[in-house]
């Protein structure tokens, strides 16, 4: 795996003075579908090499926000700004700094890799030599050289998203946007493009990135963004976000409604807040009360874990399912 | 070089067309040669000369303008709303510098491009039926490449406004055939009364039909250049509105 290893070299300006490292500015970002406000009002920035994770349920405005920064989607309000150029002014200006994987596969299923590869490059106006060195470099750093003449077709689930990370790379950009790359893939095929994702971060590209898999966020962002109806409920480092909304520890607990809320009360003996859902407790503590831990050992099953991303989010936006 | 982007994406379907090359040249010249065999040929032998040309000779040049119209419309309804919808070929682009203007030009001048080709296939296939075209034929060749763009803007819009595949039903039956039978292709549109004749010199495949028979045979009795000049013009606004259609569809 070794000769994988060599990451190809991304545009990455070293000698940039400090303050003129934003990357994105967004201020008071707002977009209306009708009367239906999707976004509503946001603000955020994302500095050199960062990675920012952006989480909310379905229909919180993730995408709209995303689609914003690209030109899908027209804002209704608000500014933006990609390396300090006007958004959506400068647009095919800033295209050529910025690189995309999208949720839904637009690889060219006619095509081989390598031409998928090629013709996109040609959309950047890299052609030629250039552009064959470039896929090539690609194409190992993904761990698919052997897949170079293979028809889109016949590539499994993991080799089109690596494929489509590696067009995303083709323009060298300075800021990686990836929405859901790591969807309906097994552990195996993840932890490759994580890892890939990491060398990628270590060499200094920024990145803004969407996903459910609230572990993918855990272990990739610096900085989490949450957003709710189209407002920002939240945002910071991941583990003092859960430290100071959600708390150190969780407590799982099965039994009957009469042992639970004993427990519940208990419970109140230590920092912690507790939520009751359906024949569960859930105690989130606020400081260490393994102290109470004697109390469960008639309980039908319970166990301990520390809190995580899944419970500040759950905490943010609720339990009840969003559907569009 | 600004202007030129949409090039890039003319040479991304013709890269992709290059894999399906022969099913696609049957696909557009089979309709209009068996319209010339069946037509020309079985019924043209047993008909009047029109204008001093045989029935064969009448349909040819026509026929070659329809086979402009049914491959630069197929290929941005059909393929182009493939690309939009399926394969979202329009949404990986508009991640890279090229924007709807880019895409519009690319589909239209590559719809333009293949109704070109059909049409240098079907002259040249003419002497194979007895039908000799003039030297002016050449300069008929730039006029057919307009009819093309103008053909595949039109299917660019429909392909901007289908919700499915069945949409373009519509687009066939209540456009190409009409202007197919109806152009002049298949009778003279003198033997039509004055006042109806109009409507059917109006509508947008009737001067190529014409224009295409005048350069055939070198014959310049009708104002070619006005022709010219008012499909040039009717071109360049189908193609500005197919910008605003896609726009719509595209960003939202």
């Amino acid at each position: 795996m070794s000769s994988t290893q060599t990451p190809p070299q991304t545009a990455v300006d070293a000698t940039q003075a400090p303050g003129d490292d934003i990357i994105v500015q967004v201020n008071g970002l707002s977009k209306f579908f009708g009367s239906r406000c999707a976004v509503d009002n946001i603000s955020f920035a994302i500095r050199q090499g960062e990675c920012v994770g952006f989480l909310g349920p379905n229909g919180a405005g993730k995408t709209t926000t995303i689609n914003m920064l690209l030109g899908l989607v027209e804002k209704s309000g608000g500014t933006m700004c990609i390396m300090h150029m006007d958004i959506p002014g400068q647009h095919q200006e800033a295209k050529r700094l910025i690189g995309v994987v999208p949720q839904t596969d637009s690889l060219d299923p006619d095509l081989t890799v390598e031409e998928n590869l090629l013709t996109y490059a040609s959309y950047f106006n890299i052609t030629g030599k250039k552009a064959r060195a470039r896929s090539a470099d690609l194409l190992q750093f993904f761990a698919l050289a052997n897949r170079r003449k293979e028809i889109i077709e016949h590539l499994s689930g993991g080799q089109r998203r690596r494929l489509l990370l590696a067009r995303a790379l083709i323009n060298e950009p300075k800021l990686l946007i990836l929405d859901e790359p790591t969807v309906g893939l097994d552990p195996q095929a993840r932890h490759l493009i994580w890892e890939r994702l990491e060398i990628l971060q270590q060499q200094g590209t920024t990145m803004l990135l969407t996903s459910h898999y609230l572990d993918e966020v855990e272990h990739l962002s610096n900085r989490v963004l949450i957003l709710d109806h189209g407002k920002i409920v939240a945002q910071g480092v991941p583990q003092q976000l859960i430290t100071e909304l959600v708390g150190i520890d969780v407590f799982v607990i099965e039994g009957t409604v009469a042992e639970l809320n004993a427990l519940e009360k208990s419970f109140k003996q230590c920092q912690a807040t507790t939520e009751r859902v359906n024949d569960k407790l859930y105690v989130y503590t606020q400081e260490d009360c393994s102290r109470l831990e004697s109390l469960l050992k008639n309980s039908r099953s319970w166990l301990r874990r520390p809190a995580n991303l899944e419970d500040l989010f759950i905490q943010l936006t609720g339990r009840s399912l969003r559907e569009s | 070089m600004k202007h030129l982007r949409f090039w890039t994406l003319w040479l991304r379907n013709s890269r992709v067309w290059r894999k399906h090359v022969m099913a696609t040249l049957i696909g557009n010249l089979g309709q209009p040669l068996l319209f010339l065999l069946a037509m020309g040929y079985g019924l043209g032998r047993e008909m009047q000369t029109i204008d001093g040309l045989t029935y064969l000779q009448f349909l040819a040049p026509g026929l070659v303008t329809s086979s402009v119209m049914y491959s630069a419309a197929f290929e941005t309804t059909y393929g182009s709303y493939t690309r939009l919808t399926m394969q979202k070929t329009y949404e990986a682009i508009l991640m890279t510098p090229l924007g709807i203007t880019d895409i519009a030009l690319g589909e239209i001048f590559w719809g333009a491009s293949k109704g070109l080709l059909s049409a240098i296939i079907m002259l040249a296939m003419l002497p194979l039926f007895g039908v000799w075209p003039s030297i002016w034929t050449i300069a008929l060749l730039p006029v057919l490449f307009m009819s093309g763009v103008f053909f595949a803007a039109f299917g660019l819009i429909m392909t901007a406004l289908a919700g499915s595949y069945e949409f373009f039903n519509y687009f066939i039956s209540l456009v190409l055939t009409p202007l197919f039978l109806f152009s002049g292709i298949f009778f003279p549109l003198k033997t039509i009364a004055p006042s109806g004749r109009i409507f059917f010199e109006l509508l947008p495949l009737t001067p190529i039909v014409t224009l295409s028979r005048m350069f055939c045979y070198g014959q310049f009795h009708e104002p070619w250049l006005l022709k010219i000049a008012g499909s040039f013009l009717l071109t360049l606004f189908t193609c500005w509105l197919s910008v605003i259609f896609l726009r719509k569809r595209l960003i939202q």
